[in-house]
């Protein structure tokens, strides 16, 4: 019985002693210099890339129209207010310049009084005229002296100048009286076209200066986006080119567009082009103006490249490559990179080629010395 | 010859064994706080690794960005990209500050990264799964600490931004881990302020006459629009080229572009030696107190082992057994000890290391260097358990 458990004894001994080291082990080559490095390898794809341009930019209106007064006075009447939807030619309001209608009663005094100045002189013209032509007639008789024909003549000379000062003036009382007619017709706030009220800078009573905006107007059917995109990569940006749309507010409803124009003029500070997006048709409800919006412009098709995710790109020395493996042995191989899609797929334009094993992740930096293992992934994926 | 040491193990061996794994815990609690104090340091050089910079432009007159707040204008990187020597030049911000998910919140440094495409400064090194950032807006990278997964949806400040990418070991120098996002992201996540707080500057700028100016009045939009945008960085992170002298390359950007530049050396001396250099040394003491107690201990140990057997070596004494004999006993038993405490150790630190909230670093040095303390503690100790056990009278065998 001794021996029996002198035996079980030492074995329990060896089985602990077994325990501890093969925990020993596996610390030593889990942890450490001695682990494996784990990697996940990708496949080196022979592919036409899609690029995509990625931009924001905000819900505007494309025609904005501020209505404003050419003169200072006051809103006595404003029939419209936010939201209003308005006819080409409505009275939107009314501006009063406070004196305006003294004034053209003043202007019309004082064209009548220039017709009488006219009737005058017309009347001094017709009387010196023929007083001229009389006295003309008895010189050769000489029943009047020259000195007196000279100065009928003269009187008659004089006539026609009154006349033609007195008709230049009615002209320009005339022209001021309607000038000032005009006037008071732009005292009316007419709609240019057909539309609605976004803004109304002002309330009823309030005295506005001239040029001052007192309503905006926009048309609601021609509503397009803003939009900034990278200047990296916007060289293939064109107009036409077909375009998805997600509203801020219709987050999991996209529209689609195409893009109406590229602005000549780029953002120098954000490094931003800017273009307009047009919705292919308009969303309803429509978009508030100002509303953030995410455009993605869909480029026209590459041209055959080998392909790698931009997980895989790594840069070692200043030198940009990727890691490939020669027998289990990592190294590394600089590439030079084209462009890429909006899905991370980037173009290798030299020092690949299709069906290469490339590491795509790695749980630690690789050297050439590294000691790896191949495992599908690294983290959990969903 | 019969191995005195390993037939005494072997009668006591469940004692033995326990003491030994006793003592591997708490040698495991001392390689761990090794650990912590490596992985302290290490959090702020990793940061350092990651930057894949050469030298780091600032503010002037500021220990930026890591360890002061630092205001650069974004196109000061055209000025550093001229200087020569300079191989590229980008832009970079960073913003601690809370980012939730549904699943919750956490603490995360918010790196902007100038879209320059992978491999570029600022950018993460590697994935461990999904892709890097192609969007140059509302797309993230995010450390795996940060319990982030792919696909998930995260709010940073206003806008909502997807997980298309993880990454592993990509903290700041306190261990939050690190979030990237597109440059024009960060530099508006980093000064827009809430709703509430812009509506009332809003409403104070247009109640100030001077603003508001109704013979003016496109000067209020003005003033508002220049309030809310935001056209600064906190960083240049500069790449070399492959023949240029960092030093040379940093005083010219210093004489004239009269900036603030460190290079990797100088920012490694701000981050650990001034950033988490009391933090450290707190646990480096720790440490050291550790390691002091738990060389005490096994000493006490070890004594005690040898003191409980003190009859049995009278016995020997008595029997006529050599000195040396007992001597190799105790020094036997005592690194028999010492090895089965390390091992335990070695692997109760290895497998309770990656539980921690912060980087536990068990680097291979601290474990030879602990091994060689742990042996030659086990022998030091045994000089008094030896000492002790030569003293012993064989007489004590019989007497009571």
């Amino acid at each position: 019985m001794p021996e029996f458990f002198k035996q079980k004894k030492l074995l329990a001994v060896f089985a602990t002693m077994a325990l501890l080291a093969a925990g020993f082990i596996w610390v030593l080559l889990s942890s450490g210099p001695l682990a494996k490095i784990k990697i996940v390898v990708t496949e080196v794809q022979e592919q036409r890339l899609e690029p995509a341009l990625f931009g924001i930019g905000t819900v505007a209106a494309r025609y904005n129209y501020r209505i404003a007064s050419n003169n200072v006075g006051r809103a006595t009447t404003l029939n419209a207010d936010v939201g209003d939807k308005v006819e080409a030619g409505e009275i939107l309001g009314i501006i009063d310049v406070v004196d305006l209608d003294e004034k053209i009663n003043a202007q019309a005094a004082l064209v009548e009084r220039n017709k009488a100045q006219l009737n005058e002189a017309q009347t001094r013209l017709d009387y010196t005229g023929k007083q001229a032509e009389r006295y003309r007639k008895l010189l050769p008789s000489r029943s009047v002296s020259e000195e007196l024909d000279a100065s009928k003549q003269h009187e008659w000379i004089l006539a026609r100048s009154q006349m033609r000062s007195a008709t230049s003036e009615l002209v320009r009382a005339q022209a001021e009286h309607l000038g000032l007619l005009a006037l008071r017709e732009d005292r009316y706030l007419r709609a240019p076209v057909s539309g609605l009220i976004i803004a109304r800078h002002i309330d009823q009573g309030a005295t506005v200066l001239a040029g001052q905006t007192v309503f905006e107007l926009i048309d609601p059917q021609q509503l397009w986006i803003d939009v900034r995109f990278d200047q990296a990569g916007s060289m293939l940006l064109a107009e036409q080119q077909p375009t998805q749309i997600i509203l801020r507010s219709q987050e999991l409803q996209p529209h689609t567009g195409y893009v109406a124009r590229l602005e000549w003029l780029a953002d120098a500070v954000t490094e931003e082009r800017r273009a307009k997006v047009m919705f292919t048709q308009q969303p309803n409800p429509a978009p508030s103006i100002g509303e953030l919006a995410e455009v993605t412009v869909q480029l026209p098709q590459l041209a055959s490249t080998p392909v790698i995710a931009n997980a895989a790109i790594m840069r070692q020395a200043g030198t940009l490559g990727v890691w490939l493996l020669d027998d289990q042995q990592p190294f590394f191989q600089p590439v030079r990179i084209g462009r890429s899609d909006l899905a991370g797929n980037v173009q290798i334009l030299s020092g690949l080629s299709a069906g290469q094993q490339v590491v795509l992740y790695s749980s630690k930096p690789l050297t050439t010395n590294s000691r790896v293992k191949r495992v599908k992934q690294l983290a959990d994926t969903p | 010859m019969i191995s005195l040491a390993g037939r005494d193990i072997l009668h006591a061996w469940g004692k033995f064994v326990f003491t030994g794994v006793g003592l591997g815990l708490l040698i495991g609690v001392t390689l761990t706080m090794a650990g912590v104090y490596r992985g302290m340091v290490d959090d702020a050089q990793v940061l350092l690794d990651n930057s894949a910079a050469d030298l780091w432009v600032v503010q002037k007159d500021t220990l930026g960005p890591y360890a002061e707040p630092s205001n650069l204008p974004d196109d000061t990187w055209r000025a550093v990209a001229n200087i020569p020597g300079v191989a590229n030049a980008s832009n970079v911000t960073y913003l601690t500050m809370q980012v939730s998910s549904a699943s919750g919140e956490t603490r995360a440094l918010v790196t902007g990264i100038a879209n320059s495409g992978p491999g570029s400064s600022g950018w993460p090194l590697r994935l461990l799964a999904g892709r890097q950032v192609s969007k140059n807006h509302y797309e993230a990278v995010a450390d795996i600490a940060s319990g982030f997964k792919l696909g998930d949806s995260i709010q940073i400040r206003r806008n909502r931004y997807l997980i298309v990418g993880l990454t592993k070991r990509m903290v700041s120098s306190s261990g939050d881990p690190m979030i990237f996002i597109p440059l024009l992201d960060a530099q508006q996540a980093q000064f827009l302020k809430s709703n509430d707080a812009i509506a009332q500057n809003r409403r104070r700028i247009s109640q100030n006459p001077i603003f508001n100016n109704p013979r003016n009045p496109e000067v209020l939009d003005a003033v508002l629009d220049l309030q809310e945008s935001n056209t600064q960085v906190n960083a240049v992170l500069v790449q070399l080229k492959a023949q240029a002298e960092p030093k040379q390359v940093a005083e010219d950007m210093r004489r004239w572009l009269r900036l603030q530049v460190y290079d990797r050396e100088q920012m490694e001396q701000i981050l650990v030696g001034k950033l988490i250099a009391t933090s450290a040394r707190q646990i480096l003491m720790f440490l050291v107190i550790l390691a002091v107690v738990s060389a005490a201990i096994v000493a006490f140990i070890i004594y005690t082992l040898t003191m409980g057997k003190i009859r049995e070596i009278a016995v020997l004494k008595l029997i006529g057994t050599h000195n040396k004999s007992i001597i190799s006993m105790i020094i036997q038993q005592a690194l028999a000890l010492g090895i089965i405490g390390f091992m335990v150790g070695k692997i109760a630190a290895t497998v309770w290391a990656p539980f921690f909230p912060k980087y536990v670093l068990l680097v291979t040095q601290d474990t030879i260097t602990g091994l060689i303390a742990v042996l030659g503690m086990c022998v030091l100790a045994s000089f008094v358990a030896i000492y002790a056990a030569l003293r012993v009278d064989p007489a004590d065998a019989v007497g009571g």
